[in-house]
């Protein structure tokens, strides 16, 4: 009874999904971002480690400092970086003196304790970095109606994430292909996914002073707040792999010690 | 019930095995332990670090360390006033003593204190007039009362604790009640003459 | 227990002895994990895939009654305590990737459980409520995973409860309202992510307890065995312990490095990055797809493009993808063959790899955009998911000729292992060998 009943409702529903399949598919049209679109470029960072297989990389401190440099000086007008306070920037290689001046020197909301009104004070160290606008609608009203994401996950939120954000970031010398129109405001960018992105081209040589003499090319600058905004996304990276490689040799030896009392449990046992 | 084969469990092989390592008995024996002790040791290990992550999460995050220490102005209480501040998520009390009460409390003998210290052990050098304690009943933990404006401040002019009827005087030390020690006294500095930081 | 020659719990010291008398739990261990449940001899290595789904629970349930403790389970809080946890909490980072990866990974285990099962016909008689659970249990792992996704509440998130709470809105006349009340508003919102939160933490403790019946089931019978030949005396069988306790004691730690090779090397392999992006109702990315183990049925849900027979496509999509679980409840009726083991079964054996690539295929299906030749493909790879199981399974029962069965285990072992036959213990178990064809029933 029971095969019976399935074998019609097999049959049905097999039937059911062989005429979608045999249906005549209208000629799909075609999607003329789709090729012009490209995928990230390869690129490189120390933290990739050898092979880039990122197993043993460590963040590169003075390429980590020129990043925050370049994000301060540039993508913090507007970009926010709400997860990180100032107190993280220690990871950096700053010390206890440096991060308290890096906060001191920013405004963050605060109530005036007089009056109560909405006022500002200098950051503290335990301050996360603040916002340049006050909310999405200013955001908007103040890029065209685009509003700059958060930097904070940058990297872990795109696919590929590094290589996209510095392939964005030097994107912005392609020639337009001919007859593609870009809309008024925008501006072409292959990497983006819509090829037509808000944000105007952001970085131009020699843009910042770096303090250790690196020479501040568009391709150093993007390299450096990439590697910057990787931090920022995965703090946790090196001491991950730290743990994780002693993890993998432990584990290792306790698997070799479990299949030694396995062999000697089993010994002589027919199977 | 099956008797027979209670014993060997491993019946297939099982007569073979003994004859293959009857002559190295001994031998066999202690190497079958070192490699078990190995295994249940090595587990064993494993077991307690594995565990450590799970007990540590429960301990302070890192924004809360953070928050470790607090900067206080005191430049506007007056004194005879105080006021109440926030220090990990504790009540601290800051009182700007005036000089008859520096002098009530300089007059107790110690002799007669249940926890005996004098003012000059819970101030500061140079900024006798300033205590400043944790508004936490060394009892079961209430808040006493007195250091707002209009509080019942006890028996003796210092904090008056009402879960259980505490009495603190005007060096916020323990004179009457069920409290066993003074107020506590956390670790501050003076980083200005008005600026003060608990922590 | 059903094997008398079973060893028999024997508490030596005084205090385990007190303790038997009172609470019989050590021997309850004893029979369930211990020397006293015998286990076939020779079973292989596919069968430590039921201790590891057991560790895999027991790992999420750890880490998650952990993750607990510093969640907020509010639309505008979720997203910021999920990056608390990974940047403040001591540890934090770890326990939440264990606990993301832990699900895909308890879902791998179980894949490979299931084919395995699927293979040496561990859902025939007389063990088909074994199976049945086991299928329970599979639905119930599907919606706790879907609703622990959602509390993130990042982009992934929101979407995903959306897409798949809007599924029940294929219900003829009451759809609407049945979704309504699920997520508790007109959109996912604050009332669905409290209540998923609940749900969440609730059901893994109901899929313990299944789990727990699940064995007591499986005790029973005791476990299958490559060649399917029924256990037949005490020649064919180990003690749990300490043969098996050792052996899935190595499975376990392989399956550690494997899980740890992805928690710190690599922890957002098997994730989407949108959900790094929080939730926002008002912007849909730009390819929505489920977890990676939610793709076959993904592929199936999304594969009726066509009403037919009065039916709108997405509800053929909607009863489809249920069906394709649902179907597995009545496996152990459709399949007929009495040999249990597709080693002996030569037809059956090629369409049963036919269906380990037609899922692989669903899964590829299932996480590729909605357009052609993808839909197409995923349209007759549907068709060959409900034909193998409907079709093809019932009609095998009756044209194959399987290949002849090993007499016992015990014999099939020293065959395979080139023993002489000199060693063999006890003659118990040549009187069965002529039922050995045909199982009793």
């Amino acid at each position: 009874m029971v095969r019976f009943l399935g074998f019609g409702a097999g049959l049905i529903f097999v039937i059911a999904l062989l005429v979608g399949a045999l249906m005549p598919r209208e000629a799909a049209v075609e999607d003329p971002i789709k090729k012009i679109h490209l995928y990230p470029e390869a690129a490189r960072w120390q933290q990739d480690g050898p092979l880039g297989m990122g197993v043993f990389g460590t963040y590169d401190r003075a390429q980590l400092q020129r990043g925050f440099q370049v994000y301060k000086e540039v993508c913090s007008a507007c970009h926010g970086l709400e997860r990180i306070a100032f107190r993280n920037l220690g990871a950096l290689g700053f010390s206890e003196a440096e991060v308290k001046a890096l906060a001191k020197a920013r405004e963050v909301p605060s109530l005036d304790p007089q009056t109560g009104e909405p006022s500002t004070r200098p950051a503290l160290p335990s301050d996360h970095w603040p916002s340049p606008y006050p909310n999405e609608v200013a955001a908007r009203a103040a890029n065209n109606n685009a509003l700059p994401p958060d930097l904070s996950l940058i990297i872990k939120a795109r696919p590929d994430g590094k290589r996209y954000v510095h392939s964005l970031l030097t994107g912005y010398d392609k020639p337009v292909p001919q007859g593609f129109e870009i809309t008024e405001g925008l501006h072409f960018n292959p990497y983006f996914h819509s090829v037509a992105i808000a944000m105007a081209r952001p970085l131009n040589d020699e843009q910042v002073t770096y303090a250790d003499g690196t020479k501040a090319t568009v391709d150093q600058m993007s390299m450096d707040v990439t590697a910057f905004l990787h931090w920022a996304s995965e703090p946790e990276l090196e001491r991950r792999r730290q743990i994780g490689v002693a993890t993998l040799i432990f584990l290792g030896i306790l698997t070799v010690l479990a299949w030694l009392t396995y062999r000697k449990v089993w010994a002589g046992v027919a199977h | 019930m099956v008797s027979t084969t209670e014993a060997h469990p491993g019946a297939i092989g099982a007569g073979r095995m003994g004859a293959a390592e009857a002559g190295h008995e001994v031998d066999g024996v202690r190497r079958r332990d070192f490699i078990y002790v190995a295994t249940g040791a090595f587990a064993g290990v494993g077991a307690a670090a594995v565990a450590w992550p799970f007990i540590n999460q429960m301990n302070p995050s890192a924004d809360v360390l953070a928050l470790a220490s607090v900067e206080v102005d005191v430049s506007a209480i007056q004194p005879g006033q105080s006021i109440k501040t926030i220090w990990q998520s504790k009540p601290v009390f800051v009182r700007n003593l005036t000089a008859k009460e520096q002098q009530e409390a300089d007059a107790v003998p110690l002799s007669e204190l249940r926890d005996p210290e004098s003012l000059a052990d819970r101030t500061l050098e140079g900024h006798r007039n300033w205590l400043i304690t944790l508004g936490v009943c060394t009892h079961l933990g209430c808040i006493p009362l007195g250091a707002a404006e209009g509080e019942n401040k006890g028996d003796y002019g210092g904090y008056f604790c009402p879960c259980h009827g505490s009495h603190y005087d005007t060096a916020a030390r323990i004179r009457k009640g069920p409290a066993p020690t003074n107020l506590v006294v956390p670790n501050y500095m003076f980083k200005s003459p008005t600026l003060v930081e608990i922590g | 227990m059903s094997f008398p020659w079973a060893n028999h719990y024997e508490p030596k010291h005084p205090l385990m002895q007190w303790v038997d008398q009172r609470l019989p739990l050590p021997r309850l261990v004893y029979n369930a994990v211990g020397a006293g449940y015998p286990v076939p001899r020779n079973i292989n290595y596919w069968y430590n895939f039921g201790v590891l789904a057991g560790v895999a629970l027991m790992i999420q349930i750890l880490t998650g009654v952990v993750l607990a403790m510093h969640y907020s389970a509010h639309v505008t809080t979720a997203f910021d305590s999920v990056e608390h946890i990974m940047r403040n909490v001591n540890s934090g980072w770890l326990i939440r990737y264990m606990h993301a990866n832990g699900a895909s990974f308890f879902f791998i285990v179980v894949y490979v459980h299931i084919f395995r099962g699927l293979y040496y016909g561990s859902y025939k008689a007389p063990r088909e409520v074994v199976w049945m659970l086991g299928v329970v249990i599979f639905l119930l792992m599907m919606a706790t995973a879907f609703m622990g996704y959602v509390l993130p509440w990042g982009q992934m998130s929101f979407w995903g409860a959306q897409v798949i709470t809007s599924l029940f809105s294929a219900i003829p006349l009451v759809g609407e309202a049945v979704r309504t009340w699920l997520v508790g508003g007109f959109a996912p919102d604050n009332a669905t992510l409290t209540r998923f939160f609940s749900l969440h933490y609730l059901l893994p403790f109901v899929i313990l307890g299944v789990v727990i019946l699940k064995i007591w089931a499986l005790h029973i019978p005791g476990s299958t065995n490559p060649t399917g030949v029924d256990v037949k005396g005490p020649q064919d069988t180990l003690p749990f312990h300490p043969y098996f306790t050792a052996k899935d004691f190595v499975g376990i730690c392989v399956y550690l490095m494997i899980f740890a090779a992805f928690v710190f090397f690599m922890p957002n392999s098997l994730g989407h990055p949108d959900n790094y992006i929080p939730a926002n109702p008002l912007s849909t990315p730009a390819h929505i797809v489920p977890e990676w183990y939610f793709w076959p049925f993904y592929a199936i849900l999304r594969a009726f493009t066509v009403n037919f027979l009065w039916i709108p496509a997405k509800l053929w999509g909607v009863i489809a993808m249920f069906a394709a679980i649902i179907l597995l409840f009545f496996l152990p009726w459709l399949d007929s063959s009495r040999v249990k083991s597709t080693s002996y079964r030569p037809m059956y054996r090629i369409w049963f790899w036919v269906l380990v690539v037609d899922v692989l295929i669903l899964a590829w299906m299932g996480g590729a955009p909605a357009e052609e030749p993808y839909v197409r493909i995923s349209q007759i790879a549907s068709a060959y998911y409900f034909a193998h199981f409907l079709i093809v399974l019932p009609l095998l029962s009756w044209f194959e000729k399987p290949l002849p069965l090993p007499n016992s285990i015990a014999e099939s072992v020293l065959a395979k292992s080139g023993h002489r036959d000199d060693s063999t213990a006890p003659a118990a178990g040549a009187g069965h060998a002529g039922a050995a064809a045909a199982p009793a029933e």
